[in-house]
């Protein structure tokens, strides 16, 4: 490990898609997040069909796609949006909202606003009117639309869009879409761990490259992957460790686009053999730790079946000549007796504990004195009472200063011509946060 | 403050050598930036301290002046980089610094544009993210603000993924030759909407921008020169309540023995061995936690987008 590894070239930010990549998509301006993995087999399903995401293959990260009437029937074509402003829109937006005077005292509900019936909608998607058509068509039928607001006849015609011509954005995983994902969609797998905290938690225990950062990561691998993707491909390591002998899952990781190189440096090693005295690691192998380790579970967020095979992932990748049976290598190997020594010897740089059902302190006093000295630690915590006796328990016995708990806030805003507001829906609650910086105790 | 190779790594848990950088660690709030020299002393309200004697020592040691008095000696990190730099401009803070930096996806290899370099607080948490490979292209139109901050970046470690540069990124747009090669832009300027249609030809396509601001007037314009090439436009505010824990006596009703804080050592051992809490807990001290009664109440407004694919 004392090797520069460092390859100026690898690329650990790719623009563009490739058969076999991990990509978030994002549906209708993020109604629905869906992880796939694009091969020529998987499929998306929108409404009542299934769309190959095939044509989503080649394409940059961030292009938006829409289904429309190909030569094979339906299927998702690449949207490109205008960049010239619409000029109108654009005189409208700061004078006309101002003096706007309508308002909706007029509308009445009654149902009775719009012509078309879905009989006729059917009608004209069976002749294959494009969507955008069938939204102008619902808009010049609609006995109101005229009578709205500027601003509610745009709330109407988005509201229309994302009905008959659905939007397919194509997201890049990183630790921020994964995270927002997760949040939204499933926040108890990731322990409730909102984007800023764990953006605190990276910034606090000084991740960057080169360093060898020691985990407790039961937050299903979304703290291993935001590690590793801060760590980039050099001569660090992730260590994530668990008490016992299985280790914690980390699936989230695999959703992270991660080459080789980077794979390579997420190790794991059970707290036993990281404190034991000799050097070493334990002989203890269990069957569930290869099983578990090799299991390719998938990440089924909503109705998407994932093909689970990620030798597809990595086909693309050069198979590196350590890797055994010319297998490369999985995120979350066994660290390396080498690595092992090397951590006993030097002190890992840095420390991070996502643990929300594990007591702070029981885990505090055994990983600190794992850390070098200087080394700076966080904690993160749903509760605050573990955190405070942790802090207390740490400073009676003299072993980090700079302690602190905090709690990140976070409010997203609205922000429209003459319509700014913080908006109406917010996370009330983003976990806690225990840092501080191990000292040298000796002297 | 980098680990730019396997063979600085170790520096870390390693000793303090001559012409170091060392934090000086009175208390929480109570922090300095020292270049160790062997020959010169640090003098504060704990009395004198010879550099000399706190070399060969580890980072993380506490040391002791002639009267006695202690100090710790931290290893620098950008985080505690921005606690004791001396502040030429208003500073950007840990909760915008970390939440910005994971939002704009910044990492090792990024080639990040930023304006203005101001204290460089946040650069040096940009160069802790794109270092080794990535680079920081930082400008700030005051002469002498910028060659500050040159030097600044020299002493923590971190010159070698930085470059500062002198110009008016609001009149002049950042330079051609970052045409099309940014991963990210960060702007924190006065008008912020003159330098979205330079930040768009700088930036690769779905590449990210943060524009912060502290007036919601200056978001506003932002926003409305952002629409034309950016998508995902996103404002947000990042705050950080903190807490102050103490151990003390909850006394019911009844006793009254005053509140004692700081209790004697051996209750730690018995909170420990779990259960013995339980029996008398009217008298044995708890430990209780509560938000300090001051905190910042608004640093600005982060807005992000992230530049439409066109091609």
């Amino acid at each position: 490990m004392s090797q520069n590894n460092i390859q100026s070239n690898s690329i650990q930010n790719p623009r563009v898609t490739w058969e076999g990549c991990s990509v978030l998509l994002d549906i209708n301006d993020g109604d629905r997040l869906v992880f796939a993995r694009l091969t020529a087999g998987s499929t998306l399903k929108i409404g009542s069909k299934n769309f190959s995401l095939r044509p989503l293959i080649g394409c940059p990260f961030g292009s938006s796609f829409q289904i429309e009437n190909g030569t094979e029937g339906l299927c998702l074509c690449r949207f490109v949006p205008s960049t010239e402003v619409d000029n109108n829109d654009q005189e409208k937006g700061g004078s006309q909202i101002m003096e706007e005077c309508r308002d909706n005292r007029a509308i009445v509900d009654n149902n009775e606003a719009q012509t078309l019936t879905s009989g006729d909608i059917d009608e004209m998607r069976r002749q294959g009117v494009k969507g955008d058509e069938i939204i102008e068509a619902l808009i010049a039928n609609s006995a109101t639309y005229e009578k709205k607001t500027t601003f509610s006849q745009e709330k109407y015609r988005i509201k229309k869009q994302k009905k008959y011509a659905p939007r397919v954005l194509l997201r890049r995983p990183s630790a921020r879409s994964i995270c927002e994902a997760y949040f939204k969609k499933y926040p108890h797998r990731i322990g409730f761990l909102r984007v800023d905290a764990l953006s605190l938690l990276l910034s606090l225990a000084n991740v960057t490259a080169n360093s060898d950062i020691l985990l407790v990561d039961m937050v299903g691998g979304l703290l291993t992957g935001a590690v590793a993707e801060r760590l980039g491909a050099g001569t660090g390591y992730v260590c994530n460790t668990y008490l016992g002998s299985t280790p914690y899952p980390v699936e989230i990781v695999r959703t992270f686009n991660f080459d080789n190189e980077i794979c390579k440096r997420i190790v794991r090693a059970p707290l036993r053999d990281l404190c034991l005295e000799q050097t070493g690691t334990s002989e203890i192998i269990d069957a569930s730790n290869a099983e578990l380790n090799g299991q390719t579970s998938s990440i089924n967020m909503e109705e998407m079946s994932l093909p689970s095979n990620h030798e597809a992932v990595d086909s693309e990748t050069i198979i590196s000549p350590q890797s055994k049976m010319g297998k490369p290598p999985k995120a979350g190997e066994k660290a390396s007796e080498e690595a092992i020594k090397s951590w006993k010897e030097n002190g890992f740089s840095s420390l991070i504990i996502a643990a929300p059902d594990a007591d702070a302190w029981s885990l505090a006093k055994d990983l600190l004195p794992l850390l070098s000295y200087s080394a700076p630690f966080a904690i993160y915590h749903q509760y605050l009472q573990p955190l405070a006796t942790c802090m207390h328990n740490l400073q009676q016995g003299k072993m980090a200063i700079g302690l602190q708990i905090s709690e990140p806030w976070l409010r997203e805003y609205q922000v429209l011509p003459s319509r700014t507001h913080p908006l109406m829906q917010m996370s009330a609650f983003g976990g806690y946060i225990l840092s501080g910086t191990k000292i040298c105790s000796s002297s | 403050m980098l680990c730019s190779d396997g063979k600085k790594k170790l520096s870390f848990c390693g000793s303090i050598k001559d012409g170091d950088l060392v934090i000086v660690y009175e208390k929480r709030d109570v922090m300095k930036a020292v270049k160790v020299c062997e020959t010169s002393v640090l003098q504060n309200r704990f009395g004198v301290f010879k550099h000399s004697d706190w070399i060969g020592k580890p980072f993380g040691s506490k040391v002791l002046s002639n009267k006695g008095g202690f100090v710790y000696l931290l290893a620098p990190t950008p985080e505690l980089w921005t606690l004791v730099l001396s502040h030429r401009t208003q500073i950007l803070y840990i909760a915008d610094i970390s939440f910005l930096i994971t939002y704009l996806e910044i990492v090792p290899g990024s080639l990040v544009l930023e304006s203005g370099t101001g204290s460089g607080s946040l650069t040096t948490s940009l160069a802790r993210a794109v270092a080794p490979t990535g680079h920081v292209y930082t400008f700030d139109f005051h002469q002498q603000r910028a060659a500050s901050a040159r030097e600044d970046f020299q002493s923590t470690g971190v010159g070698s993924v930085v470059t500062v540069g002198v110009r008016d990124i609001q009149g002049e747009g950042f330079p051609d030759e970052y045409s099309g090669l940014a991963d990210s832009v960060f702007l924190d300027l006065p008008q912020p909407w003159l330098a979205i249609l330079s930040a768009g030809k700088m930036l690769k396509q779905d590449g990210t921008l943060c524009s912060f601001s502290p007036c919601i007037e200056q978001v506003q314009r932002t926003c409305e020169a952002l629409k034309s090439n950016f998508r995902d436009i996103r404002t947000f505010e990042v705050l950080l309540r903190t807490f102050e824990v103490h151990e003390g006596k909850m006394d019911s009703c009844q006793g009254n023995e005053g509140l004692s804080v700081g209790s004697p050592p051996c209750k730690r051992r018995q909170r420990s061995s779990e259960g013995s809490t339980v029996q008398d807990s009217s008298s044995s001290p708890t430990i209780k936690a509560r938000p300090c009664a001051d905190a910042r109440g608004h640093t600005g407004y982060l807005t992000f987008s992230r530049l439409k694919c066109l091609s």
